[in-house]
């Protein structure tokens, strides 16, 4: 091997290397961190004294239903745009523009739909801190990844099937139902686990909108308080040094997990794709 | 021309795409239970020919036709024809066998579902009827939820096939059935063709001389659009009364 080479593979095999590393000292700091805090107290009872005792559960009850509720409202309005995007529209002005402010949604920092969520969902529209205000902040966040993905997903899906399903007497609509997805299903199911875990973590767009109340909600309508936002305000207040790190690495967990399940759904794809 | 009844009849049909006229002035009866191959080069109309029997060219913008086909007098290019109609009525199988990524049921079972369709057992009859019309009843019977993407490619053919007879209609139209298809596989679903038009009126684009020779009936010649000579199969092949058949089925041209 030339000298110019080996010394190219070296560099870029030490930046895969340093990527690496940097993921999992973030991820084993933490973890160690809050390891001595991690039991199942901790995961199943409320917080006292602000949090500098007790557990996580309101924190987890929070999140889980704030992120449901904004996965609820943003599925179908971002498969339905994939949906428009793909089988009911051609190439042309209107398209590029939906695509195009889909995609520069994406590129908005979270403070601002915060901001935005709270000036517009919270106060003017009088829904307060709540699970509302703040699912429907996050699912206006998340609608571009759903959005872009769902629409690679069904691009994936061959246009013979749409043909033959034509051929059969299917209307666009049945063939959308009962052809495009189910076959794009894996994909646009991925996009929503992309989409979840990137509404879990977040903590700027949330503070802002679903409050940081430390009880246990009782309807939508109810301000919660996430896990990453208790954190913030655990460590930011320097509340519990030990009790931050804990919640951190609940919060680390869980999204490890979303993002596994989210490789494993698309594993499943690619198998099916290449063993067809 | 025959002594069966028609099941067809093209009536001066004209098919222009934007200012091109790919068909020309087409008139041709097509008889009932019976295989009619349409032949010819490579962009002579052909598949946009039968592509015009079950107007699967409304898809395409830019088309404008004159003219009627008539399925058992009925012009089907009339405004008051429903489409889901006509295609319960006319079914295609296409060139290469694409078999939904469902189980066998499901895909046999998507037509007579989208015509609303929910019963089980209902269903389940049709699958069994369908699947046994083209032979694979006994192979599948117990795998029914099983891929459609496991089988072999030409039992996806057939399962193709099965599929388009499930709405039972009258006709079935095939556009080069068999170009995805090794030589054995092309013997069975030309011989399943054979067999499949003592109930279905079956036509059969082909660029395959030798398939149209084995498989069809009457054979339609098409050149640019236009109908050279249409005819019993046999007399078109031994006996062409148009030069350019004659050149064409002997390989002279193509």
């Amino acid at each position: 091997m030339p000298r110019e080479d080996k010394i190219m593979l070296f560099l870029i095999r030490l930046a895969a290397a340093i990527a690496v590393s940097v993921l999992l000292f973030i991820v084993g700091y933490i973890i160690i961190q809050g390891l001595p805090t991690l039991s199942l107290r901790f995961l199943l009872s409320s917080p006292t004294d602000m949090g500098r005792g007790g557990g996580i559960l309101p924190g987890i009850i929070g999140t889980l239903t704030l992120t449901l509720v904004s996965i609820l409202i943003a599925t179908p309005l971002g498969v339905g745009t994939a949906i428009f995007l793909t089988e009911y529209t051609r190439e042309g002005m209107f398209a590029n523009l939906v695509r195009f402010g889909t995609e520069s949604l994406a590129g908005i920092p979270s403070i601002i739909f915060g901001l935005f969520g709270f000036l517009f969902f919270v106060i003017r529209l009088n829904m307060g801190w709540s699970i509302l205000s703040g699912a429907l902040t996050l699912a206006s966040m998340i609608l571009p990844t759903i959005v872009r993905t769902s629409e690679e997903a069904i691009r994936t899906v061959p246009d013979a099937y749409r043909e033959i399903s034509f051929a059969l007497g299917a209307s666009r609509w049945q063939t959308v139902t009962a052809i495009v997805l189910p076959t794009a299903g894996p994909g646009i199911v991925t996009g929503i686990i992309l989409g979840l875990g990137r509404a879990v973590g977040e903590t700027a767009a949330v503070i802002f909108t679903a409050g940081s109340s430390l009880r246990i909600p009782r309807s939508v309508l109810d301000p919660v308080r996430t896990l990453p936002v208790h954190f913030y305000i655990l460590a930011r207040e320097g509340i519990s040094l030990n009790n931050a790190y804990g919640t951190a690495a609940v919060l680390l967990i869980a999204i490890l997990l979303i993002n596994l399940s989210a490789y494993l759904v698309m594993h499943r794809i690619s198998i099916r794709n290449g063993g067809g | 021309m025959s002594s069966k009844p028609a099941k067809i009849e093209l009536n001066n049909f004209n098919l222009y795409y934007g200012e091109h006229q790919v068909l020309k002035g087409i008139s041709a009866i097509i008889a009932a239970n019976s295989v009619t191959a349409i032949i010819g080069p490579s962009g002579c109309g052909k598949s946009t020919l039968l592509r015009s029997i079950n107007r699967m060219n409304d898809l395409i913008d830019g088309v404008r036709i004159t003219g009627e086909i008539l399925l058992d007098g009925k012009n089907i290019y009339e405004p008051d024809v429903d489409l889901i109609w006509l295609r319960a009525r006319i079914g295609m199988v296409f060139q290469r066998p694409v078999a939904f990524p469902l189980s066998i049921f499901d895909n046999v079972a998507a037509a007579p579902r989208v015509r609303g369709i929910v019963n089980k057992d209902h269903l389940a009859r049709i699958v069994k009827k369908s699947l046994q019309a083209v032979g694979l009843w006994s192979d599948v019977q117990h795998c029914l939820n099983q891929s459609a993407l496991s089988l072999a490619l030409g039992d996806q053919q057939k399962l193709c096939i099965a599929r388009a007879i499930a709405t039972q209609p009258d006709v079935l139209l095939f556009d080069e059935p068999c170009s995805a298809l090794d030589p054995i596989s092309t013997h069975v679903i030309e011989d399943l063709m054979r067999a499949l038009s003592k109930r279905f009126t079956i036509i059969i684009v082909t660029h395959n001389m030798q398939q149209a020779a084995r498989a069809s009936h009457y054979t339609m010649f098409l050149l640019d659009g236009n109908i050279v000579e249409y005819g019993p199969t046999r007399e078109l092949f031994t006996n062409p009364k148009d030069i350019r058949t004659e050149n064409y089925v002997t390989g002279k041209i193509g």
